[in-house]
């Protein structure tokens, strides 16, 4: 799933050769004033920095975005109010923010190809170049664990709630960007140990069944 | 900046000491220094002899175990809140223990930098770490939930019969202090003795101890002729009695009686014989309070009122787990007993969700599965389970279900709480496919019966391991009786579940050497589950079935009782049985050893006899297969 067209010259095309307790991975979400990526816009963009199993507290951010279009039918699920008390940055500094964090990294995300999406309309609306950063979707990551077993149907998605159930996590913080993306780090983080388990782990092999 | 991470780390915190001591806004700028690290079961986080990190760290989630690297002893299991590898930056030393993560576990690593400040400003905080390294413990209220501490490597361990943290729990006497005069004669005092269910007994002379008459006195002082039983008791008494003051860690209890060579203490109020008597401490109390007995235990399973203190109780179940087997004690009592506590913890576990959940709308029961059905599951191993509750009307079925789903999600989610994994293959009470009324269940029994392919085979094999483990036994019974008449008439089944059994790949090849794994993470591993005890398993099922015994689910027992059914196979049969309990044996060792599921074992570990023992066992698989083969007439031979 390449939504993000590679970039020729970007660094970010030599991340996949890379071991995985070496590599540099993104964990974003995005909290969106709806789900139609036409129409709808960011709210707030949540990343966080994970390598070697290490998250650095200080090297994860949560970006809120000013934005005219409003829907108050999401209020309810982000909390985020139109005028609310974070710093709202404009839409085009935030997203050069976003860029520049992920130099280099493989993004990830919990049904990443939606977050994404998002990013590459504003990003397309202020002109602005598409990184060619390699991305994981944690939902298929997660498939990719399951036995196949006659007893087992799989779901065809499996929401963040569920992952959070099955690996016991809390869900304090839930449908804030950065809240939602420490909860796929963490999810992605056993995920990475379960697919350990069965075979030894490359970026390439990751990258295949995750993309 | 603070932001939604920083302000997660700083709520966790501000529940421990001493981080509740700090202010929320100091406790705010230390969270934003805090790095999250991740680390899987059995990974390091340092090693002994390391130059200390610029971090100290604390447990989030899961757990950490502290040993000495060279003698493998442990010093300490820290849970979560609790701090480790703080006290090498303080003294700038090098790490002196290995820290390894026992569980998969999220730490918090705090940079010492940031902590070192306020150490100095808040003096609880200074007090909280001078009182933790000073006493030894990790912290100082560890006292008063288990008293962890550092183990004293080479402090006198019987095998098996020391938690590694007696030396400062402190020792419960006995509560009713039994006593007599020394004129009472000596058969009053035996009554007496009988009467209170006690061994020994205190002689008072005007309040004060003079002497103390056990059940050793009575046996060679009167019974043997000695002394009539007429004779007051102050001619039979042990005297001077020995007195220890009242407060006694178990370490120190356990000293005494081996340094005066007795088997009772009598603990006055100042230590001296020239004060009040208030409790005697026998070894019997010694060995209540060490958790080594399988009573207290199961009296602990019974009265906890929370799944989550369930599991220190598991992880002492394991300690007594590892006793038996240092000291041989046989495999097929030390299965039966861990059976029991296991079973005896899911159903507790059962009871309070159900408890959570309120009354039932029907009868159920609920089934445990594979290993644990088998009562084969030492160590902590995926859950398999299944529940079937009573006939309803279809109009309700779904109502009904949709409970005992919610029951099942409930208990399923308790037990991973006190260790056991979800099963990867999703056979848990809690999906569908294994949630169902009793109606259903036979139907999906004679699909398995009627078409047995390959996943019918496999799955009937698991299922079929069944055990009654909690609910209303009438329709395990029930279930019981289908399967068997079923499986009666359609004896093509046994055919099936006999291939089945000769599937599995044999343990050694062409050479009689090993035949080890040829890739994935165990390559060159010895699979132990797979090659060696699924053969046995899978053979004893299919027979025990085909002489519709039902009630023995352990291989070992079904190999016994096979033996008796057939006297002209019993030699083989015994031998089997054998096998099993070795191999059961030499898994749980290994898993122990390594803190996993003991399956897979790496062969250069282990001693030539080993070796010569686990071949030995492989004879007899090969000679069991060959039998199923010809007696169910499954043609391609596979082994």
């Amino acid at each position: 799933m390449k939504l993000f067209r590679k970039n020729p010259g970007s660094p970010a095309g030599d991340v996949a050769g890379k071991d995985v307790s070496e590599a540099l991975f993104v964990v974003l979400d995005t909290e969106t004033t709806g789900l139609d990526p036409l129409h709808d816009r960011i709210l707030s963009i949540g990343v966080l920095k994970l390598q070697g199993g290490r998250i650095r507290v200080r090297e994860s951010m949560e970006l809120f975005i000013a934005q005219e279009h409003f829907d108050h039918r999401s209020v309810p699920i982000h909390g985020i109010l139109k005028q609310g008390p974070n710093r709202r940055l404009p839409e085009r500094e935030a997203l050069e923010q976003f860029l520049g964090f992920c130099d280099g990294a493989i993004l990830v995300g919990h049904h990443i190809g939606f977050d994404l999406e998002m990013l590459r309309r504003g990003l397309a609306r202020h002109g602005m170049p598409e990184p060619g950063n390699p991305c994981l979707d944690t939902d298929l990551l997660y498939k990719a664990t399951l036995l196949k077993s006659p007893l087992l149907n799989k779901k065809a998605h499996y929401s963040l709630d569920e992952l959070a159930g099955r690996f016991d996590l809390s869900c304090k913080d839930r449908h804030t960007a950065l809240g939602d993306a420490y909860l796929t780090a963490v999810a992605f983080l056993h995920i990475l140990g379960l697919l350990a388990a069965k075979r030894p782990l490359t970026l390439k092999y990751l990258l295949r069944i995750g993309s | 900046m603070s932001n939604r991470i920083s302000e997660r780390v700083a709520d966790f915190l501000r529940r421990y000491p001493p981080f509740n001591e700090l202010t929320p806004k100091d406790l705010s700028v230390l969270s934003e220094g805090v790095e999250i690290l991740y680390r899987e079961k059995g990974s390091y986080i340092f090693r002994e002899g390391e130059a200390a990190h610029t971090f100290f760290y604390v447990v989030q989630r899961g757990a950490v175990d502290l040993r000495h690297a060279a003698t493998g002893d442990m010093a300490d299991i820290c849970d979560e809140g609790d701090i480790f590898g703080l006290r090498p930056l303080m003294a700038g030393e090098n790490y002196l223990l290995e820290a390894r993560a026992r569980e998969d576990s999220i730490l918090y690593a705090i940079p010492i930098e940031a902590f070192r400040p306020y150490i100095q400003t808040y003096e609880e905080v200074g007090n909280f770490l001078i009182e933790s390294f000073a006493s030894n413990t990790r912290n100082p209220y560890a006292r008063e939930y288990g008293g962890r501490l550092p183990g004293i490597p080479g402090s006198p361990a019987g095998p098996g019969s020391v938690t590694p943290f007696s030396e400062v729990l402190p020792i419960q006497s006995s509560k009713n202090l039994v006593s007599c005069t020394p004129d009472f004669p000596v058969k009053e005092v035996a009554a007496l003795m009988t009467e209170n269910n006690v061994g020994s007994v205190l002689v008072e002379a005007a309040g004060l101890p003079v002497g103390i008459i056990t059940d050793k006195d009575l046996r060679n002082k009167v019974v043997s002729g000695q002394v009539p039983i007429t004779a007051p008791a102050s001619e039979i008494m042990t005297q001077p009695v020995i007195t220890y003051p009242r407060k006694m860690t178990i370490t120190q209890a356990q000293l005494a009686m081996m340094k005066n060579e007795i088997g009772h203490l009598c603990l006055t109020e100042d230590g001296t014989p020239d004060s009040p008597a208030v409790g005697i401490i026998s070894k019997y109390d010694l060995m209540l309070a060490l958790g080594n007995s399988p009573e207290v235990l199961m009296r602990a399973i019974k009265r906890t009122r929370k799944i989550k203190r369930l599991k220190p109780v598991r992880d002492r179940v394991t300690y007594l787990l590892r006793g038996y087997l240092e000291n041989n004690i046989p495999m097929s009592i030390t299965m039966k007993l861990i059976a029991e506590l296991n079973d005896a913890c899911i159903k507790r576990v059962i009871e309070l969700c159900l408890k959570k959940q309120g009354p039932t709308p029907v009868a159920f029961a609920w089934l445990a599965m594979g290993s644990q059905g088998r009562s084969e599951q030492l160590l902590h191993t995926d859950q398999d389970n299944a529940l079937v509750f009573e006939e309803v009307p279809a109009d309700q079925l779904e109502d009904i279900r949709t409970y005992f789903l919610e029951l099942a999600k409930l208990v399923n989610k308790g037990l991973k709480t006190i260790g056991y994994d979800y099963c990867p293959a999703d056979m848990m009470a809690s999906n569908p496919d294994w949630c169902k009324s009793l109606g259903e269940w036979k139907n999906t029994i004679s699909k398995w019966v009627h078409n047995p392919g390959k996943e019918e085979v496999l799955l009937s094999s698991i299922f079929f391991d069944y055990n009654f483990t909690y609910g209303r036994k009438e329709l395990v019974r029930e279930l019981s009786d289908y399967i068997f008449s079923n499986v009666s008439k359609y004896p093509m089944f046994y055919y099936h579940l006999a291939s089945g059994a000769l599937q599995n790949p044999s343990p050694t090849g062409f050479f009689r050497q090993f035949l080890v794994e040829q890739d994935g993470m165990h390559k060159d591993f010895f699979d132990l589950k797979h090659r060696a005890l699924m053969p046995l398993t899978d053979a004893a099922r299919v027979l025990i079935l085909s002489h519709q015994v039902r009630y023995i689910n352990n291989t070992a027992e079904r190999f016994e009782k096979l033996a008796e059914l057939e006297p002209n196979n019993r030699e083989l049969f015994l031998s089997c049985s054998y096998a099993t309990k070795a191999l059961l044996k030499f898994r749980t060792k290994q898993g122990l050893l390594h803190g996993d599921s003991g399956r897979f074992i790496a062969l250069d570990t282990l001693t030539k006899e080993e070796k010569m023992k686990l071949k030995r066992t492989f004879k007899t698989i090969k000679e069991l297969q060959e039998l199923i083969a010809i007696r169910f007439k499954v043609s391609s031979l596979m082994v």
